[in-house]
């Protein structure tokens, strides 16, 4: 059970020390119980109450960590149903599905593919994370042997498929050190094969036949002490996977029901054979709380549209997303391109920059800092006027690009127009559209009239 | 051992029933937020509502105007073709030929269009005006009076033009989709307006304003599932209308539906991604709860109505 911030503040040391960051241990304690604050903060902390509090403090839903270095990935630690209530925490990873029944071309092929499913949008880097490997052959050699040449061939964290223990204790002999996560246990293979995750300190993957045959599957695994679960309910339908994902994560975070405390996984790959509904499985189940989603085609024209929807789904809805503060070059812009300025929500930049393309007019387009919000809103709090404008256009270099001296604002600021003209006297400020939409036509009149 | 017992979210609120066209289609009714069947229902199914423009579009990529060369000067044919071929639910009818920055036709020109497709077909059908504000109001009092009888949703009924264009759908007895920007308060207030100037609270659909994938598609997911909450967890009886979201036209603004990958090799054959952008647009604001999509390409249409048999189940 939760405790209340009460309950925890009992347990601290009462000197309110401060070591913590917080005034006091109460306020600390209150953190505490948010989830907004790690016991470790506390040097104080006796080791009684550590384990009392480690137990009532930890994260619902656990944090799973799959692979290992740069491309280790960690699922789990969800808080809330609804992102608007807090934010969704750790993105939905995406793996690719493999198996060593295909022919070694394909496979080659896909894991190349897969590899290079890696975009930086937004100052994100979005990229497929997990490969996934099934033993269709039943032959544990040729299963390593596939194995052997995906791990050469990729850092990508993997996950080795198959209910056969021997199977994959054999595997393990190829990929063991990677922090592989297994797939998967069932009731039928459960002590072996959590014998064997428990042995090297490695993700297993928990599958049951619905949601009910899990949570018994997840009570048993919790017995034996295995802490790092991934819960697949096993039903390879849009209608049950979703109503069982929901029950998962409602059962971890309302029902405080331990054996759901777990991130789970959706295999859309296993539920059609058309790329485009499966593509609109995935997509359900990443908005739906699935922590890792395995799709079987690396094509980047599946993959780009799920990682942007991973984006914006996990975007902290506190926290407006940025782009940094430069002159972006739009289409191949010279000295006598116009020059623009607009605010850096990423939305604003994306939808002006859109626009502009699509005028095919090459331009400047200024971004000024404005902690991340939209023109109006940063006007309102003082983010986007003259003064910041200017030092912007000031430092940018702009002046070193262009020839001349013209800077389009947006129309929805027309009225600081007088003063930014006092702010940068070599520059004359010219009043842009209100809305992205008229921009195209505005430039090109911009274009003609120069 | 311990029985694992779904926990289940029950209420006594429900969406209001909408009627649209005159054979019977309804549209919201649910007391569940989307498709958790297992803790209630959803009577009507959430619907798919085609694009037909007036204009014939012209700057479309051609990934969705190649499937509709044949009808795309034509919107009788295109409407006919989207109820007889690609089961659409409803026809979305936009007047974009009376946009003043565009061809600026008439408001009258536009209502024979309105007349003559809502006559063409079985399907309940949607008349949304140029999105100008001022034109707005003119354009769909004439289409409100063309398709007199038909029970059309007019719209986009704004706050600045709500009074007109609300007074033409009570004279015609019309039903009215009510836009704002993406923001559940203004959402709730222009209902408000509406039911204050005696529109009926069950002959509005909700339209908060869609964000595509990539393009503030968060920003939609999360007040849609706040005005159902709303709605459904509080009985708040001024969100507790159904919901539409504006998919195709928004999908495929957005650079990534249409760039050839000749352009961004990185993202792939712009012949399928423009479809998935569209697609995932649509999927995710069904599950945040949409009860109505507006959509475009035929497969992203053929997809997502497989989406909804499947979770209607």
């Amino acid at each position: 059970m939760a405790l209340s911030g009460l309950d925890i503040f009992k347990m601290l040391p009462k000197t309110n020390c401060g070591e913590c960051k917080l005034p006091t241990c109460l306020a600390f304690a209150m953190k505490l119980a948010g989830g907004q604050a790690k016991l470790d903060d506390c040097p104080y902390v006796s080791d009684e109450a550590r384990e009392a509090l480690a137990e009532a403090s930890a994260p619902p839903i656990r944090g799973v960590t799959v692979g290992t270095g740069d491309k280790e990935f960690l699922t789990g630690e969800e808080l809330v149903l609804f992102r608007h209530e807090k934010r969704f925490v750790n993105p939905a990873a995406i793996g690719v599905m493999l198996s060593d029944a295909m022919p070694d071309d394909e496979i080659e092929a896909k894991v190349q593919e897969a590899g290079k499913d890696s975009w930086e949008r937004i100052g994100q880097q979005l990229e497929v994370k997990l490969l996934a490997v099934k033993c269709e052959s039943g032959d544990a050699g040729k299963f390593k042997d596939v194995l052997a040449k995906v791990k050469g061939a990729s850092d990508l964290a993997m996950m080795p498929m198959t209910e056969d223990p021997a199977v994959m204790s054999a595997a393990l002999e190829v990929v063991g050190d990677d922090n592989p996560l297994l797939y998967c246990a069932t009731e039928a293979n459960l002590d072996e094969m959590g014998a064997l995750a428990k042995e090297k300190g490695l993700p297993l993957v928990l599958k049951g036949t619905d949601i009910h045959t899990l949570a018994a599957l997840s009570e048993k695994a919790m017995e034996m002490d295995l802490a790092d679960l991934v819960l697949d309910p096993g039903t390879r339908n849009l209608k049950d996977t979703l109503e069982s994902l929901i029950g998962i994560r409602r059962g971890a975070l309302n029902s405080k029901f331990k054996p759901f405390g777990f991130p789970s996984i959706a295999l859309p790959c296993e539920e059609t054979d058309d790329l485009f509904f499966e593509g609109a499985l995935a997509s359900i189940y990443i908005a739906k709380y699935a922590g890792i989603v395995v799709t079987s085609s690396p094509e980047p024209w599946l993959q780009y549209p799920l990682q942007v929807e991973i984006q914006n789904i996990y975007t902290d809805p506190q926290k407006p997303m940025a782009v940094d503060s430069e002159f972006y070059e739009i289409g191949s812009p010279g000295p006598d391109s116009p020059v623009l300025v607009t605010t850096n929500f990423s939305l604003t930049y994306f939808i002006v920059s859109g626009e502009i393309e699509a005028s095919k007019v090459d331009a400047w387009l200024g971004i000024v800092d404005s902690e991340g919000q939209s023109v109006l809103t940063a006007w309102a709090a003082g983010k986007f006027v003259p003064d910041i404008i200017a030092k912007f256009i000031n430092t940018s270099g702009i002046a070193d690009k262009v020839e001349h001296r013209k800077l389009i604002i947006p129309g929805y600021v027309a009225q600081i127009s007088g003063e930014l003209d006092e702010e940068l006297p070599d520059w004359e400020v010219l009043i842009g559209p209100r809305e992205a939409a008229d921009l195209s036509t505005y430039l090109r009149q911009y274009v003609s009239a120069s | 051992m311990m029985a694992f017992e779904m926990p289940k979210e029950t209420t006594d609120s429900r969406i209001r029933e909408v009627t649209l066209g005159t054979t019977d289609v309804k549209v919201g009714g649910e007391n569940v937020m989307p498709f958790c069947l297992f803790e209630g229902e959803m009577p009507n199914r959430p619907l798919i509502a085609v694009e037909v423009y007036d204009d014939n579009p012209q700057e479309w990529s051609p990934v969705v105007a190649q499937p509709l060369a044949d009808v795309l000067a034509d919107p009788v044919a295109w409407a006919r073709k989207a109820q007889d071929e690609w089961g659409a639910d409803i026809i979305a009818l936009r007047l974009r030929s009376t946009d003043p920055k565009g061809d600026d036709n008439s408001p009258e020109e536009a209502a024979q269009t309105v007349k003559a497709v809502a006559e063409a077909v079985d399907i309940p059908v949607i008349v949304y005006g140029p999105e100008d504000v001022d034109k707005d109001g003119d354009v769909l009092k004439a289409a409100a009076i063309a398709a007199e009888g038909k029970n059309v949703v007019l719209g986009p009924a704004m706050e600045d033009n709500y009074k007109t264009i609300g007074a033409a759908a009570l004279g015609y007895k019309q039903t009215v989709a009510a836009k704002t920007p993406i923001d559940v308060n203004l959402a709730k207030q222009l209902n408000i307006l509406l039911s204050n100037l005696g529109v009926d609270t069950g002959k509005i659909i909700v339209d908060p304003t869609t964000g595509a994938l990539g393009y503030g598609l968060e920003y939609t997911y999360s007040v849609m599932e706040r005005l159902k909450l709303a709605a459904l967890q509080q009985d708040d009886t001024m969100t507790q209308m159904p919901l539409m979201a504006d998919v195709g036209v928004e999908s495929w603004k957005a650079k990534e539906a249409k760039f050839p990958a000749a352009d961004e090799p990185a993202w792939g054959d712009e012949n399928k991604r423009g479809v998935m952008w569209e697609i995932i647009t649509a999927t995710t604001l069904l599950v945040a709860g949409a009860d109505i999509v507006i959509m475009r390409h035929p497969d992203a249409i053929k997809t997502v109505r497989e989406v909804i048999d499947n979770l209607m189940g």
